[in-house]
């Protein structure tokens, strides 16, 4: 029975494990007092870009002007701002850099579709690559001359006749 | 037949072609001249946001506001704190602007203490025509500023021309801050 519980919490463990929670940096005081604005504001924090250590989201950075975006997304909830509006109003001072996720238009097409057209020209590549060894060859091969046809008719009734076919001819 | 021995040569070229694409990423991300942390500007050729700082207590200099900087001349706007090493770094080149008068500066005065920012200026010397106090920051956020110093080039209509992120190297203001001001001067 005990054995049973200890497997059982070691289970519970390693599953926690696989799924770890990213710790934020927002501070208890930043925290607002409505759950559901304050669940948007986490979700759209980590959106957005800390523009000091510049691959972290201000959701995970301790850095001080971190910080005062976080109040400020915050402010910007409580004041009714949609979450669109609040990354437009950011995007309007730092520039689409300071969206971790950057939004799909004429100057982001290749970083969005790049990969999906290397994939297809991958693709055709290696279809490209196998496929002549299939079809080609034979259908290539030009119909034998009278004169070939001749001999192959000889050489196929002398090997009937004999028990082995005559390699050395053959070859 | 002929037309598969051709389409094998341009296979051949494929490795060679894949080579200078790398190659190519390799000279631009191995340039020395590229800054991967430098920030893209969002706000040039924008006009300067509606703002309004109280001046700085104890050094007798007025205020800042948006209105300070559409009066027809280009100005210099500079982020600066006491507890920023960069600035003290780039002070002296400020110092040598005022003195030469070649065009006016302000300063916005970044999250800081005003007896620690009125001590500084005391000890290094005032380069600034005015100074506004930007204590909790917010500010320098509608300016785009992710640091400080920055150096904001502001023409006669109060649009903003040019952001310089970092302290302004001799060379940088040579060749392009003081061309731009005096382009607008013009």
């Amino acid at each position: 029975m005990k054995l049973k519980a200890f497997g059982l919490a070691l289970l519970l463990f390693a599953l926690a494990a696989l799924f770890p929670m990213p710790g934020g940096a927002v501070l208890p005081d930043e925290v607002l007092d409505d759950p559901a604005l304050e669940a948007r504001a986490r979700e759209l924090s980590r959106e957005i870009r800390c523009l000091v250590c510049q691959n972290e989201s201000i959701d995970s950075s301790n850095a001080e002007l971190a910080r005062d975006l976080r109040i400020l997304v915050r402010e910007r909830l409580t004041a009714g701002d949609s979450d669109q509006q609040v990354l437009d109003y950011l995007v309007a001072r730092y520039g689409d850099y300071v969206l971790l996720r950057p939004p799909v238009k004429p100057a982001t097409y290749l970083l969005w579709f790049g990969p999906a057209l290397l994939l297809l020209l991958g693709g055709a590549a290696v279809v490209r690559y196998f496929r002549p060894r299939r079809g080609n060859p034979p259908a290539a091969a030009a119909p034998l001359s009278d004169h070939e046809r001749t001999r192959l008719k000889a050489l196929l009734e002398k090997s009937a006749t004999r028990d082995s076919p005559d390699r050395e001819r053959l070859s | 037949m002929a037309e598969t021995v051709t389409s094998n040569r341009a296979f051949f070229l494929l490795p060679a072609l894949i080579f200078a694409v790398i190659v190519g990423y390799f000279l631009w991300g191995l340039n020395p001249a590229r800054d991967p942390s430098r920030v893209p500007s969002a706000l040039v050729d924008k006009p300067v946001p509606a703002f309004d700082l109280a001046p700085l207590e104890g050094t007798g200099k007025p205020g800042l506001q948006t209105a300070d900087l559409s009066d027809g001349q280009a100005t210099l706007v500079n982020f600066f704190a006491s507890w920023c090493l960069p600035c003290r770094a780039e002070h002296p080149l400020l110092m040598r602007l005022a003195e030469e008068e070649r065009v006016r500066l302000v300063a916005i005065n970044y999250k800081d203490e005003t007896a620690d920012a009125v001590q500084w200026l005391s000890s290094l010397g005032d380069p600034y025509a005015r100074i506004g106090v930007d204590r909790s920051g917010r500010t320098a956020i509608d300016w785009g500023v992710s640091g400080v110093p920055e150096t904001f080039v502001i023409d006669g209509e109060g649009r903003i021309r040019y952001q310089h992120i970092g302290p302004i190297h001799p060379q940088q203001l040579e060749d392009t801050i003081l061309p731009l001001v005096e382009s607008l001067a013009r």
